[in-house]
């Protein structure tokens, strides 16, 4: 009985998330494991970002919120962890945003981790100027071959997990 | 091929634009000389990592006498620098948020009408401070007042408080629609910053009196009323200026002239 | 002095269930207004750049302002030491808590970033009312929690005294606080007295006995059990000297902002030529909301239960019209940056302004009103509140 229970509750999941793969129309996304993984484009400027990646995706948060109450309050308008530099570099070349597609740079982990995102309810998500136009992409423009090569990365959800916690 | 990249290799093989582009950088940010080393020579600039300060108090003179009838040149220049829909453009003309407005005075009894921009005062002792319940809204040594969007729960006790009506709330979603430099949102509450992110920047003016300037009115002057060569001074000490309500004593930013 | 039975309503009636179930009703009308108002933001509402606070604070202060109030029949029987006045304790404190959760529920609901509420429970700005509020609120809360307790469980009812007192004492200071949210604002001629404060302390003596009365009312006669006279002209003659002493704050205060030429613009506003607001002042919170009332009780009509009960509907129902002047009044009229000149500009200076409340914002209010009456409810049915008699004779031996 409890067997049966379980393999019901299998099936419904699975057609469940079919279901909502299909719905969301699941073609950009990457199948490994069954589940969606997040799709981490590379910044399209830039070699490093200003700390290390591993540091980035688990402190982003806390480092952010110290440089925004720097800036608002103190009038500190620095560009390390400044999160107009983040969305300057990380902006997808599609949309010219950090978070207009479910596959934009912080939408993108936020939505597999489930976690609300409330700042582009005041910030844009766009760099000033179109991306193009961006005084520091002309200076950064040698590394048009990445954008060329469409670089990709997916996050396993190992590593998901490790920023979760 | 996407549009952005055919863009980016424009911006590559074509010097002039090139040219343009690091031109606007530089004027923006200063004079570079060397890796790291600016020269500040616009009014007021500081470097990016030093703090506001308060030997700096900036304000605003306005000459209701040159404030032109029917003209809203400060108005549209707001709310294009801070990303504003103007109010004519809005589907809710009365939530909509105005930072500034033209303001028409008559008197009854003589008829005589007056004409000046109205807008956050930026007062020493600003009443929307006080009552703010979680310090969202505060005082910038420099003497901006602004609004942390951060800890702005929307209460709207500030704008209770406030004599001038310079407060709006942000009663929809803006969708994206901000400029970068001015982020702003839905259930927080607003006001005119004196254009915090020109200032922070080092262009010592507001967009309301660059367009003013710009029209040819110059009926407002921009500048820091704690430097006694500052245009703002020098122009303090010579016309007679008012501060509106100064019965009740907040030490404004804003004073006028002509009213 | 006779020892008083309380018992638990029993609550298993199709009646109960469907008082419960309509209130009930009402509380999720009320969580869809807010999640109406949060997905949407204010643009839902009738409030706007001019009128900032509505409906919504006509309710959550009307509440605020009653549940200080109905703490007020306990607060005689311990602090005051009038034994009559022990059994009607606990429904007393009861609603008490009950009123201030619909209040303040409202209240934060209609914050313009209500899931930001952890953000006011964690920045503080201690020169802000409001803030000094967030602490009266929740000690409210703590003291009457601890006073209730001490009534009901009987190894800690020596210092029932002391709770009581300590919880009287700390009500005043709310209300206090209450009041000087507006009256600690400079920009509006209406506002900015220290007049508002004691005026708001006298209005919950009235709001809140109104509001007990009704329910105390209503509990025995739907129960079945019995309310006798003693009880209720007590009661009734507390309110009439409640409702008075109202009907005094607002003439005084009227009559002082009439002596001075810089209020007469807004007094004539609120007193002649307002409209809905000058409606509402004479006709909601003088004439039905005062002087019928005191009318009533003070006549023959007055020893009949059902004008009683009319009386204290009229009482709440002139608070609110009271609550609607206060709060919406003073705004509709502008502000007055010039004095002596007219002002005109796109953001609607010089202007009356207009409010129309919306759908959201009605049933915001209700549901603060009915998760207030649902508390109530539950609780009378779950703790022993409510004495199982409270007839003449019963009353009477607890006075010797």
């Amino acid at each position: 009985m409890a067997v049966k229970l379980k393999q019901l509750l299998a099936l419904g999941v699975v057609v469940l998330t079919t279901a909502a793969l299909a719905w969301a129309g699941s073609d950009a996304q990457p199948k490994a494991k069954g589940a969606p993984q997040p799709v981490i484009t590379k910044a399209v400027k830039g070699e490093q970002c200003v700390e290390p990646t591993e540091f980035m995706r688990r402190n982003h948060m806390d480092v952010l919120d110290g440089h925004r109450d720097k800036t608002v309050i103190e009038g500190i308008r620095t560009k390390k962890y400044s999160l107009k530099e983040c969305i300057n570099c990380h902006a997808s070349e599609k949309t010219g945003s950090v978070a207009a597609a479910k596959d934009d740079f912080c939408i993108s982990c936020h939505s597999y981790a489930s976690v609300k995102i409330d700042c582009f309810e005041c910030h844009s998500t766009k760099p000033k100027g179109s991306i193009a136009m961006h005084p520091l992409n002309a200076e950064t423009a040698h590394l048009k071959h990445k954008l060329a090569a469409n670089t990709r990365t997916t996050v396993s959800a190992e590593d998901m997990a490790g920023v979760a916690k | 091929m996407s549009e952005q990249n055919k863009n980016s290799d424009n911006a590559v093989v074509s010097p002039e634009r090139r040219r343009f582009i690091s031109a606007a950088t530089a004027t923006a940010a200063g004079l570079t000389i060397a890796p790291g080393v600016m020269l500040y020579e616009v009014a007021h600039g500081r470097p990016e990592e030093q703090a506001a300060s308060s030997a700096v108090r900036w304000g605003m003179m306005v000459d209701a006498t040159k404030c032109a009838t029917g003209c809203d040149d400060c108005v549209t220049a707001c709310n294009t620098e801070n990303g504003l829909t103007p109010v004519a453009e809005s589907a809710h003309p009365r939530q909509a948020p105005q930072w500034i407005r033209k303001l028409e005075l008559q008197d009854p009894l003589t008829q005589m009408e007056t004409n000046l921009p109205m807008m956050c005062q930026h007062c020493a002792e600003p009443p929307c401070v006080d009552v703010c319940p979680t310090g969202a809204s505060f005082k910038r040594a420099d003497g901006l007042v602004l609004v942390n969007r951060h800890t702005c729960i929307g209460c709207r006790y500030c704008m209770m408080a406030c004599p001038y009506k310079a407060r709006s709330l942000v009663h929809e979603s803006l969708n994206d629609t901000q400029k970068p430099d001015v982020p702003r949102g839905i259930g927080c509450v607003e006001s005119c910053t004196f254009c915090v992110q020109k200032i922070d920047r080092g262009d010592g003016t507001t967009a309301c009196v660059e367009a003013c300037t710009a029209s040819g009115h110059n009926a407002l002057v921009f500048g820091d009323m704690n430097d006694p060569e500052s245009e703002i001074s020098k122009k303090l000490r010579e016309l007679p200026t008012k501060q509106v309500r100064a019965d009740l004593n907040l030490n404004l930013g804003v004073r006028y002239h002509g009213i | 002095m006779a020892s008083i039975t309380f018992r638990e309503v029993e609550g298993s009636s199709p009646k109960f269930w469907m008082l419960f179930g309509a209130l009930g009703l009402f509380v999720l009308f009320g969580a869809l207004a807010w999640n109406t108002m949060h997905h949407y933001g204010h643009v839902v509402t009738g409030m706007d750049n001019q009128i900032v606070w509505g409906l919504p604070h006509v309710f959550a202060v009307f509440l605020i302002v009653a549940a200080s109030g109905a703490l007020n029949v306990a607060s005689i029987a311990s602090v005051f030491n009038k034994p009559m006045y022990k059994p009607l304790a606990p429904l007393s404190a009861i609603l008490a808590l009950a009123l201030m959760l619909g209040g303040l529920l409202i209240l934060v609901l209609d914050l313009g970033r209500s899931d930001r509420l952890i953000v006011a429970m964690t920045h503080f700005n201690f020169k802000s009312m409001f803030t000094w509020n967030v602490f009266l609120y929740s000690g409210f809360f703590a003291l009457v929690g601890v006073y209730l307790w001490t009534m009901l469980d009987r190894t800690v009812k020596t210092y029932s005294k002391a709770a009581g007192t300590a919880a009287f004492i700390w009500r005043l200071t709310l209300t206090t606080g209450t009041g000087s949210l507006f009256g600690f604002l400079i920009a509006r001629e209406l506002y900015g007295t220290a007049m508002l404060a004691p005026m708001f302390i006298i209005m919950s003596f009235a709001y809140g006995l109104a509001i007990y009365l009704m329910v105390l009312a209503a509990a025995y006669a739907w129960t079945g059990r019995t309310l006798g006279d003693a009880v209720m002209m007590r009661l009734k003659s507390l309110l009439v000297v409640f409702v008075a002493a109202v009907l005094y704050f607002v003439v005084v205060q009227h009559l002082t902002n009439l002596y001075f030429a810089k209020y007469h613009a807004v007094e004539t506003f609120i007193l002649r030529d307002g409209g809905i607001f000058t409606f509402l002042f004479w006709v909601g919170h003088i004439a039905l909301g005062c002087i019928a009332p005191l009318v009533i009780l003070l006549s023959r009509l007055g020893k009949q239960r059902n004008w009683i009960m009319i009386a204290c509907a009229l009482v709440i129902a002139g608070g609110f019209a009271q609550m609607y002047v206060t709060i919406i009044g003073a705004q509709a009229f502008p502000l007055d940056m010039f004095p002596g000149l007219t002002e005109k500009s796109s953001f609607f200076d010089g202007e009356v302004n207009s409010y129309t409340p919306s759908m959201p914002e009605l049933f915001l209010g209700l549901g603060g009103v009915a998760i207030a009456l649902l508390v109530t409810t539950f609780a009378v049915k779950v703790l022993r509140l409510l004495p199982v008699t409270l007839d003449d004779e019963t009353v009477a031996k607890l006075e010797h």
